[in-house]
């Protein structure tokens, strides 16, 4: 089972929503399609759904064209991110929904709801409707829905977007577990890293209707094939600086900040892409190197501080563990870990890193 | 720099304690057990100038306390006061209150000029006065260039500058509230509007309190976060005190992602029995007589050990700057945060906890 | 956005095109094959070419009743915007009330059209109608039926009873999608009442309020059967609007030929009238 995307693009007018893009999501996969509001996410899935007609290319699924085959007759199902489910129906008979329209007899029906609800968390829940319930146990339902027909391909959009904090991160941990042994291809969207992260599987980030890149998701995370992918899966953002390489001896082009690696690329001018987890107010690494900086904010998460601060005509993000206070104007000094830099060319492209 | 700062500190001077006494609210008509209560029994005193965080999840109540603080809702029993003075019974004018909602309120057929002095005008400034504030305002929120544009024409995070603007122009404001202020806000912008924040209360030290479900947003924010669940305040901190000493389980599993890890133990002899070993702690436990006991360990505190707990690795995921580790053990699952380059052992494996952070809890309330 | 491929929906059309057809192209159709030609009855015709459109764009009597319908229209637009927009805001937002109101505002527009007409015609009989009597009663010299000032005050009384509720129910609805944040905001900033309304919910009721007007233009610059009873267009020419005058041409004299080329004329202004509000309307709204 597979699905492919051939050079699939999408015009609405003169406005582009999708580049054209290819793209082969293999049978038992999560897919992320990661990127921020208006990146194409959801005209990509509703392209992969058949609720939308690209512009040109083909949808194959399954060694199949099914560019033109209408929604009904193909086997997917969706979640959204508002809580969609029949407010006149039981929790029961939200999720049975999919399974009576086929006809399947009532005790099969029965087996299988009260399946998904385990697994799901809704088993007391059952007798319930949909506004008796919280917003988290809601979009649950909405989830049951879609896994209890056994669909060939299942479209999350930004599913946990409207859940609190804590009950995001609860489900977010479930997700890859109710997916793992279906036969079935999930495409997740989301527009937060940390998301993409936490699933793990696939990660394809897009920006402005362009799939930037797409492979697993750490090593899309590692290995950045450019800058605009690297600055989509980053969060908070990266910072980027402009270089120049001569021998081993590297130097920041703003402020004169030095350092020597081995890095084995040519001599010349390069942009330096650096996670905010790899500027810290102690050393770490084996290679680090120092950098100054007037403190813009900082902020105490608990266990970790994030210090905003400039340096030259920049603005850093850092972040250390632990409780780093640090004062507004204040000058401080940094240590940034030079084995986890990547340097991007002048076109962008990732030469080198770590 | 710093002596513009001096200069206008004087007029950020009228600011405000805020002390609430014993404070609850239901918002039925006849009150027979706790759930018909929305708020109970809260007691809260917040110096002048301070950052407030009201964290909870949906329904504990937060947003049902910040009405009561800015007058939008008269509390069923218990009192507000404002420097000492009794302000229960005022509206949010008398009480000089600035707040900042969920979606952004922008008045759509005015400028962003007037949108910002609107409050002024209606407090009957005079221009001059009015054209100085809305334009230092403006600079501040970097918002100069968009004065003369239309209010409905910006971004969400442009207008929620605006409303944001509209409380900060005034210098008659006692306190500034905002409900969930980033909820429209893309996250990669999220950042930006933060740290905003938290510059503008460090430059004009005004009394802020910002209400959120959201952890990230509450411990950044504030410098004392209160957290509040069904109705109660279970505990007040600095974001430290409550990451490193969680005074009731609820603290434990809603600040820090993942949460504390919270297994049944018991205690015997003042020390904490978990799974027939005796876990070290730095405080010896007296009182014992407890309907449920258990044990509370943050994943950041726990290591791979050679004795200690056994435990079964379930999974591993990996976010590209820690490894979360799930685990499991005889009396449940336990969560484990790793740096990135830590060697995971596989299948059955030992752990320890860091002691000074192992915690032992009667009732779910921390036994001290 | 092409949302499917299906083709079969279109089927369910159908029905739709048939009745469009039937209602509004054939009808328009001989209208406009009228209004060319001069009819000798026993369907025999003659092309006249624009000679009804020139006469009719020409005679006094068409100047009349356009300008009697205009103004008509004005006053009626003029009264019951500020009026349906007053009422939806004192109406509660909540408790029972709301029903209660709703369903008195409803009530009104549930009547049929020569009902209201006839109900009204014996309500302000000088004799003895209660509106008639009673104005009469106390010092009032009220005679509809003979006085053209009685008349036009009792047909716009009797629209304004019958459709102010319409503005009503579209300006609630309004009102009531307005974020309550919006009021606490506006009390916070010290705003006033009339700022509230100014500022926050006209520009809300922007939306619903066009839809009013529209709606009320057409329907009141097209109003027929209620005058028609009432007054019958009376007393002389008073109160003969455009509609009525219409019908007494094409039916009264039977003038096909000049009636088609003027309810061509009339829809086309209509039309045109609408078109320009509406553009006005919404390139306002792409301005923001």
């Amino acid at each position: 089972m597979s699905l492919e995307l051939k050079e699939v693009e999408k015009k609405v007018g003169i406005e582009t929503h999708i580049y054209s893009t290819n793209l082969k999501l293999e049978k038992n996969t999560i897919n992320v399609l990661l990127g921020s509001t208006l990146a194409g996410k959801t005209t990509l899935m509703q392209i992969m759904a058949g609720l939308d007609k690209p512009t040109s290319g083909e949808i194959w699924f399954n060694g199949e064209n099914v560019t033109g085959k209408e929604v009904q007759k193909r086997n997917c199902s969706m979640v959204y991110q508002q809580f969609i489910n029949y407010p006149n129906f039981t929790v029961f008979d939200n999720i049975a929904s999919p399974l009576k329209i086929t006809g399947i007899n009532s005790d099969e029906i029965k087996k299988r709801v009260g399946k998904v609800a385990e697994l799901l968390k809704l088993t007391t829940m059952l007798n319930k409707k949909p506004d008796e319930l919280s917003g988290g146990q809601q979009q649950r339902t909405a989830l049951a829905r879609a896994l209890v027909k056994d669909s060939d391909l299942i479209l999350l959009d930004e599913p946990l977007a409207n859940l609190d904090f804590k009950l995001r991160e609860e489900l977010r941990e479930e997700l890859p577990k109710l997916f793992e042994d279906r036969d079935c291809i999930v495409v997740y969207a989301t527009t937060e890293p940390l998301d993409a992260l936490m699933i793990g599987g696939n990660t394809a980030t897009l920006l402005e209707g362009n799939v930037v890149q797409y492979g697993k998701t750490l090593d899309v995370y590692n290995k950045p094939e450019n800058l605009t992918s690297a600055k989509v899966f980053s969060d908070p953002p990266m910072n980027i600086a402009e270089i120049n390489k001569s021998g081993d001896k590297f130097t920041l082009t703003d402020n004169n900040v030095q350092w020597t690696s081995n890095v084995n690329i040519k001599d010349g001018n390069y942009k330096i892409g650096i996670r905010p987890h790899n500027i810290t107010t102690y050393k770490e690494g084996s290679n680090s190197v120092e950098i100054n900086g007037k403190v813009l904010i900082s902020e105490l998460s608990g266990s970790e501080s994030l210090i905003h601060f400039t340096n030259g005509k920049l603005n850093w993000v850092s972040l250390s563990n632990g409780i780093q206070q640090r004062n507004i104007g204040e000058d401080t000094k940094l240590h940034m870990n030079v084995d986890e830099f990547l340097y991007f060319d002048q076109s962008n492209r990732l030469v080198n890193h770590g | 720099m710093n002596f513009y700062i001096l200069i206008k500190a004087t007029d950020w001077l009228i600011m405000a304690k805020i002390t609430l006494k014993k404070l609850s609210h239901s918002y039925l008509a006849n009150q027979n057990n706790d759930a018909d209560w929305a708020l109970r029994g809260v007691d809260i005193d917040w110096k002048d100038g301070g950052a407030y965080a009201l964290l909870g999840p949906s329904g504990c109540g937060k947003t049902t306390l910040l009405n009561i603080i800015s007058g939008l809702l008269k509390p069923t029993e218990g009192e507000v006061l404002f420097n000492d003075k009794d302000v229960t019974t005022l509206n949010p004018v008398e009480r000089d209150i600035a707040q900042i909602f969920q979606f952004p309120v922008i008045y759509d057929t005015m400028t962003v000029y007037d949108n910002l002095a609107f409050p002024l005008k209606n407090r009957g400034l005079s221009d001059t006065e009015i054209d100085s504030k809305v334009r230092e305002i403006a600079e501040m929120l970097e918002l100069t260039s968009t004065l003369n544009n239309r209010a409905s024409g910006l971004t969400a995070d442009g207008k929620q500058k605006i409303s944001l603007g509209r409380g900060l122009v005034r210098s008659d404001v006692n306190v500034i509230m905002f409900d969930e202020p980033l909820t429209v806000i893309d996250p990669h912008l999220k950042w930006v509007l933060r740290s905003k924040l938290k510059e503008l209360h460090q430059k004009i030290n005004r009394t802020m309190i910002y209400v959120t479900h959201d952890q990230i947003e509450a411990l950044t924010f504030a410098d004392q976060v209160v957290v509040m669940h069904e109705g109660q305040i279970v505990q007040t901190g600095s974001p430290v005190e409550l990451f490193e000493k969680p005074k009731h389980t609820f603290v434990g599993h809603f600040i820090g992602s993942p949460g504390m890890n919270i297994l049944p133990c018991e205690i015997k002899n003042g020390q904490i029995n978990f799974e027939g070993k005796i876990l070290p702690t730095n405080t010896s436990f007296k009182k014992t007589n407890f309907n449920k006991t258990q044990v509370g360990i943050r994943p950041e505190f726990i290591n791979f050990s050679n004795d200690g707990i056994q435990v079964k690795i379930k999974r591993v995921s990996d976010t590209g700057r820690h490894k979360v580790i799930d685990t499991e053990c005889k009396s449940g699952s336990i969560k484990i945060l790793a740096s990135a380059n830590t060697e995971i052992p596989t299948g059955s494996t030992y752990i320890s906890f860091d002691q000074k952070y192992t915690f032992a809890y009667g009732d779910n309330w921390i036994i001290e | 956005m092409n949302k499917t491929f299906n083709q079969k929906a279109w089927y369910f059309v159908i029905p739709v095109f048939v009745l469009v057809a039937f209602n509004a192209a054939v009808p328009l159709m001989t209208v406009v094959n009228y209004s060319f030609q001069e009819t000798f009855g026993s369907n025999v015709f003659a092309w006249e070419g624009t000679r009804w459109f020139k006469e009719i764009l020409h005679s006094e009597r068409f100047h009349a009743s356009l300008g009697r319908q205009a103004i008509f229209t004005f006053i009626i637009l003029l009264i019951q915007l500020p009026l349906g927009i007053f009422i939806a805001l004192t109406m509660p937002k909540k408790g029972w009330g709301v029903p209660v109101c709703l369903i008195l505002m409803s009530m009104p527009l549930l009547i049929p059209w020569n009902v209201v007409g006839a109900m009204w015609n014996i309500f302000a009989l000088p004799d003895i109608g209660f509106l008639g009597n009673s104005l009469n009663s106390i010092g009032f010299d009220y005679n509809f039926t003979q006085q053209s000032g009685d008349a036009w005050f009792t047909t716009i009384l009797m629209d304004v009873w019958h459709w102010t509720s319409l503005v009503v129910l579209l300006s609630y609805a309004g009102l009531n999608s307005i974020q309550p944040a919006y009021y606490q905001a506006a009390e916070i900033d010290g705003a006033s009442r009339w700022d509230i309304f100014r500022y926050i919910e006209l520009p809300k009721m922007k939306k619903v309020l066009t839809l009013a007007i529209l709606l009320r233009f057409m329907d009141s610059f097209m109003i027929y059967t209620e005058p028609f009873v009432l007054t019958g267009g009376g007393p002389g020419n008073a109160t003969n609007f455009l509609s009525l005058d219409l019908v007494k041409m094409a039916l009264g004299q039977f003038d096909l030929g000049p009636a088609a080329a003027m309810s061509l004329i009339y829809f086309l202004i209509v039309l045109l009238i609408c078109w320009i509000f509406y553009s006005l309307m919404m390139k306002d709204e792409a301005r923001t």
